[in-house]
């Protein structure tokens, strides 16, 4: 029944697609971020990106999707990269949406490090997005980002 | 001086990428808690961490308050050549804390 209604939603939806892109009305399409990301995070990330491109992809960023205790919370961020001197990551930048700071960590790799792959213990305060971003020897930044559930926030709680 | 644990494999072989592992004890106090009595308890953090290799920066990190008590990190280096590990960590009031592991390359 489910299979059926979606197979008539894609096939609804393909022949509108097919008769508008016909009659040359396909509309240019705006590239928007998924959700909007407050203020805040949006200035800590335009201060390492500036008005370069940020393209999805090439990093990637391992963190437990569900944690138990937010006040550490292992993670590791890896880039897909050669690291020789002409092709290599120069730094990582992992940012979050809801803890009181937008950032997390700065990392600063060179050709020597070999392999573009950091990892550390983090702080989470609330259910939320993380956000990688390496800026790469060509001058390109690229992202990725997860969702993680925290159950025990940290960072504000109350010191007794 | 805060204690530091540091793990580098003693041996390489020459062009191997090795792991190296840093430990250091700080409260890493975020500065957003407060007390019961509703006085922000003051930041305290580890906010830069240097890695060099022979005098020559290999790895840094900036820190903020969302990096855990006792921050650890691990990086890669490729084993070029024989020698020393320079490890340093600065933080808010004054804090600094050093330490250092040698590498030998062998063939």
């Amino acid at each position: 029944m489910m299979n059926q209604q979606h197979e008539t939603t894609r096939r609804h939806f393909l022949t509108l697609a097919a008769s508008a892109a016909a009659a040359g009305a396909l509309p240019v399409v705006t590239v928007r971020p998924a959700e909007a990301t407050p203020a805040m995070l949006s200035a800590a990330i335009h201060n390492v990106v500036g008005e370069a491109p940020l393209r999805i992809g090439k990093v990637k960023l391992d963190i437990p999707p569900l944690v138990e205790n937010g006040n550490t919370v292992p993670m590791m961020v890896s880039v897909d990269s050669p690291m020789t001197a002409e092709d290599h990551v120069k730094s990582i930048h992992v940012f979050n949406e809801k803890n009181p700071q937008p950032n997390i960590g700065n990392f600063y790799l060179s050709p020597l490090s070999g392999r573009a792959q950091v990892s550390t213990r983090i702080r989470l305060a609330d259910s939320q997005k993380v956000t990688a971003i390496a800026h790469l020897s060509d001058g390109s930044f690229w992202q990725t980002s997860v969702d993680v559930v925290v159950t025990l926030a940290a960072c504000t709680e109350e010191v007794l | 001086m805060a204690k530091a644990l540091i793990n580098v494999p003693a041996k390489a072989r020459r062009g191997d990428v090795i792991e190296i592992k840093a430990l250091t004890s700080h409260i890493m106090e975020t500065g957003y808690r407060h007390t019961a009595a509703g006085e922000i308890v003051p930041r305290d953090i580890i906010t830069s961490f240097t890695c060099r290799f022979n005098g020559a920066e290999l790895f840094r990190a900036d820190f903020f308050p969302a990096i855990a008590a006792n921050p650890y990190l691990s990086f890669f280096m490729i084993a070029n050549d024989s020698g020393k590990l320079d490890f340093e960590w600065i933080g808010d009031h004054g804090f600094s804390t050093t330490a250092s592991a040698s590498l030998s390359v062998v063939e």
